[in-house]
Parts: C-alpha cells; structure tokens; sequence
C-alpha cells in the first residue's frame, strides 16, 4: 500500500482545496482583500445544500443550480453593502469587517442548525471507484472534484484574460483611477469580483459536504487550508492556487501515510516552509500594494 | 457650438484652494492649450473635467448637459477622455490591453486598434509588450492611444511632454493632426509654450489659480505669455 497512492490522493484532494481557495485568489487578487469569511461562507453553501437534499429531498449535484446563484447573489449585495464602504478606510477596516461577519455567521449556523455534524448524502458516488493497479484506485467523487476545480480555475483565467470585463477587472486591480477614467465603475467590477468568488466558494462548500462532515465552525479549517493554499502557489496566481492546493494536499496524503495523525502537521510544516524560503509562493507574481 | 463650458469654478485640496473661480470655453472642433508654471493649478482644472475631483462651487457643462458632480466614469460614455498625468497605463496589462480597456464604453467612432497603430507606429510596435515594460515615451503614446480608443468628442491631454526627450516629444506631437482632423476637440495642459502655441487655436495662461492671460495663439506676443506665465 503505497506512497504512490497516496500522492495520487493528495493531488486529487488538492482539486478541492484550490476550488475553495479561486475565490480567496480573485478577491485579494482584485481588490486587495483578505476576506476572512470565506471559511465559513463555504460551510453555509455546504448547509445550503445539506437543507435541500436532506429536507427537500433534492439530488447532491441538483442543489448546485441553486447555492451557486445564491451565494453569488450574496457576494455581490455582501460587496456593495459591506465591503465598498469599508475599502479606503484603511487596509485593516475590510479584514475587521469580514472577521466579524464570519463570527455573526458561525454563531447563526449554530442557532439554526446545532453544533451537530451532517453531511450531504450523495448516494454511491461516495463510494465508487476506478481501479488503476492492486495499490491505486481513484474515487470518482475525488475525481470529479479534481477536475472541476481544474475547470474553474481554467475558466476564471480565460475569463481574466480573455473578456472585457475580465480585463476591466485586470485593469482595476492594477489602479482604479485610472480604470475610471476608462469608464470602469470600479464598485461594480469589485462587486461582480465578489459575486464570482463566493460562487465558486458556493461550488466549493457544496463539495466540501458531500466529502467531509462539516458543523458550523469547520470554516475555520477550511479557511486555512484555501490560505495555505494560496500562498504556497503565490498571490494573485490563479494557476498557483491551483499548484498550491496539489502541493498541500500532497503533503497532508504523504503525513497521513506517514501516520495517520500527522496529515494536517505535515500540510501546515510545508506551508511554513515555503514561507520561510520562497516567500513569494511557487507561482511568484510581483503584487503591488 | 460650445462644447465644454466651465464656469467660475473653485476646487479645493482640503483647505488648501486650487482654483479660483476659472472659467473656460472649448469650441467644438477647436484646440485650447491651458500653459502656466508649476502648481498652477492646470493639472488640477483637468481633473475636475475628467471628474476626478468636484469643484465646491461653479458648474461644469459638457455637450448641453451639467456633469458638475459626475464620477470620471460616467462621464467617458458622454465623450469626455483624459489621458492623465503620469500616464498611469496599466502595468500588467498589454499594450493591446490598454487599448481594449481605453474601448471599454464602447463608443463608436474614427478609433479603434488598426486606426490607433496606423497614425502611432510606435505603439504598433510594442503591442504585446505589458505597460511595466515600457519607456516614458511609450507609455505616452499608449495613453493617448487609450483615450482616442473611447472615441471621445473631448480630448483632455494632460503634461504630454513631461519627462520626456525632445525628439519623443516632436513624434507624440507630430500625431496631433490626425487627431484634430479626425474632428475630436481637444484641451491640452502644457508646460512647454512653444509646443502649445504650435498646436492650440487658442491659449489660456493661469497663474496661481486664476487666468492671466488668454487668446488666439496668433495674437499673443512672447512678452505677453512671459510676464503672465511668470506673474511679473
């Protein structure tokens, strides 16, 4: 039982961890914002979708068509009510509003749905696999996940690169002045930024729960795994969070082989490292302040 | 026909008074050059019109309607572009890229990519080099490019020659005809006089804030411009 299965598992997890951490990239990316949330606000799309299949009896991959718009829909009143007005009062005003805002919403999760672990019933995609050789087989939920996070971040990059309002949003992020002047409406770029993110964040959390048990505080997890993430790949690098979502998941496969209590340590002690000797991240790209 | 008219306006930098009650016409079809030394506050009469600061009193009409206490943003999709101080290109993005977001309001009209490379070469040259790469010359010529690309019906040019070599300053110049011809109204800032009284139909001297001096480029003598623009 090899150390080859075990970083072919912890490639695939990391598709999951670079899907929850596009949305962390895109925001700081744009905006400069450290959305401190974002944890958390996967975990209220897992509860979105645990409320439609175990109550409403939807099928797991049916609930996407909604928690996705949703949590878009969100993101972009979450932007222009909260977040606009606390950008320009300093770097430290939106990472004071997005922590309180995940301390509200943890403490709301709790009120309306216990401190109680559930999880999204999928039915027998959970346990299906793909058998490669005796010691590799491949989940195809884990699968699945891997190549959606691929897909989105390949997406959300040609978006960057190749759209109007792609570029609009490349073109605010480096001086929003000047986007102006352009006639960029830079409020609304910021909002569709954050409609963007919390939408993957809402793909991601629907994902998250169908793989993990969650309860109200695992963003917190999750919010440091979409962190490590990010900056093991390099900030503002969509194919970086990419890489650096795989590198983490790695690790944590390769420590859980090692021993099975050590897969979070070792995640976190190759994050460390990659902060003490590349601190740029793997992908580095120049980030202006 | 006027197409900007600004009226007795005063901006403020905090307490500090920019401008004071200036006014200004720009005929359509025509070129103004605004001349003065450092801190004249030219700069900062351009930005008012761009939308980029609001003027505490007097009003700014643009094309008919007042756009005194319009962000810049809204004011590019009515015909207004400025190229700004500094060119603040953006750093990251192409020089095509530039362009394209130059086109962002969509306006059509005279510009678009092949009419920008075709009357600035050098920019042709450099189109998929990313604006940090650039030199101050470039950078220039992409700005003006930029703005030309939202068809504007007013051109602001603000200190085109800033920092720049003589020689690069004769070729950003030399496109200026086919910019004019191309029907556009434009409303330069510039520091050095000879280049203005070149280009402008008429100039406008401010001096601490107010005008001093203005009139057809023709009419002005050299002592004239020299004691207005030195206040002696």
């Amino acid at each position: 039982m090899g150390w080859l299965n075990a970083v072919v598992q912890g490639v695939l997890l990391g598709g999951l961890y670079a899907l929850l951490a596009a949305g962390l990239s895109l925001m700081f990316g744009v905006m400069r914002i450290v959305n401190l949330a974002h944890g958390v606000l996967a975990v209220v799309a897992a509860y979105m979708g645990y409320f439609l299949v175990d109550k409403l009896h939807w099928s797991a991959f049916l609930t996407l068509i909604v928690v996705i718009p949703a949590m878009a829909g969100i993101g972009y009143v979450l932007q222009l009510g909260l977040l606009n007005p606390a950008l320009g009062r300093g770097g430290l005003a939106p990472i004071l509003v997005t922590f309180g805002l995940a301390v509200v919403i943890t403490n709301l999760l709790q009120q309306f749905f216990s401190a109680d672990t559930h999880s999204i019933q999928t039915g027998t995609i959970a346990t299906d696999s793909i058998h490669i050789t005796d010691d590799i087989s491949i989940g195809v939920f884990s699968l699945l996940t891997f190549v959606v996070g691929v897909v989105v971040i390949a997406g959300l990059q040609m978006y960057l690169s190749r759209t109007r309002g792609g570029r609009a949003m490349r073109a605010t992020s480096d001086d929003k002045d000047a986007a102006q002047l352009m006639g960029i409406d830079n409020k609304r770029i910021y909002a569709k930024a954050t409609a963007i993110a919390l939408g993957i964040v809402g793909l991601a959390g629907v994902f998250l729960g169908m793989r993990t048990q969650f309860s109200p505080t695992a963003g917190d997890a999750t919010l440091i795994f979409a962190f490590e993430a990010v900056i093991i790949g390099g900030l503002g690098s969509l194919w970086g969070t990419l890489i650096g979502g795989m590198v983490l998941g790695v690790a944590q496969a390769v420590g859980a082989q090692i021993n099975p209590a050590y897969g979070i340590l070792i995640g976190n002690l190759v994050f460390l490292a990659i902060l003490a000797f590349r601190p740029t991240g793997l992908l580095q790209k120049a980030v202006n302040s | 026909m006027t197409l900007l008219n600004v009226d007795a306006i005063d901006v403020y930098y905090g307490d500090f008074q920019a401008l004071y009650g200036i006014t200004l016409n720009v005929k359509q079809g025509e070129t103004l050059a605004i001349i003065g030394a450092n801190g004249a506050g030219k700069s900062t009469l351009m930005k008012a019109v761009a939308g980029l600061m609001t003027p505490a009193s007097g009003s700014i009409t643009f094309n008919g309607s007042d756009v005194t206490k319009l962000p810049s943003y809204k004011r590019v999709p009515m015909g207004i572009a400025l190229t700004p101080e500094g060119r603040r290109i953006f750093p990251s993005l192409t020089v095509e890229e530039n362009l394209l977001v130059g086109g962002y309001s969509k306006r059509t009209g005279p510009w678009n990519l092949a009419s920008i490379y075709d009357a600035f070469p050098l920019v042709a040259d450099r189109k998929d080099r990313v604006g940090l790469n650039l030199s101050g010359g470039e950078q220039q010529a992409v700005a003006i490019g930029r703005a030309l690309m939202s068809n504007p019906d007013l051109l602001l040019l603000d200190e085109v020659s800033l920092g720049l070599a003589p020689v690069v300053v004769e070729q950003i110049y030399a496109a200026m005809p086919k910019i004019t011809n191309a029907g556009t109204t434009v409303l330069l800032v510039e520091q050095d006089v000879n280049q203005a009284l070149k280009i402008a139909d008429r100039v406008q001297c401010m001096l601490e804030g107010r005008t001093v001096l203005e009139g057809t480029a023709q009419s002005l003598t050299r002592d004239q411009i020299a004691s207005a623009y030195f206040g002696i």
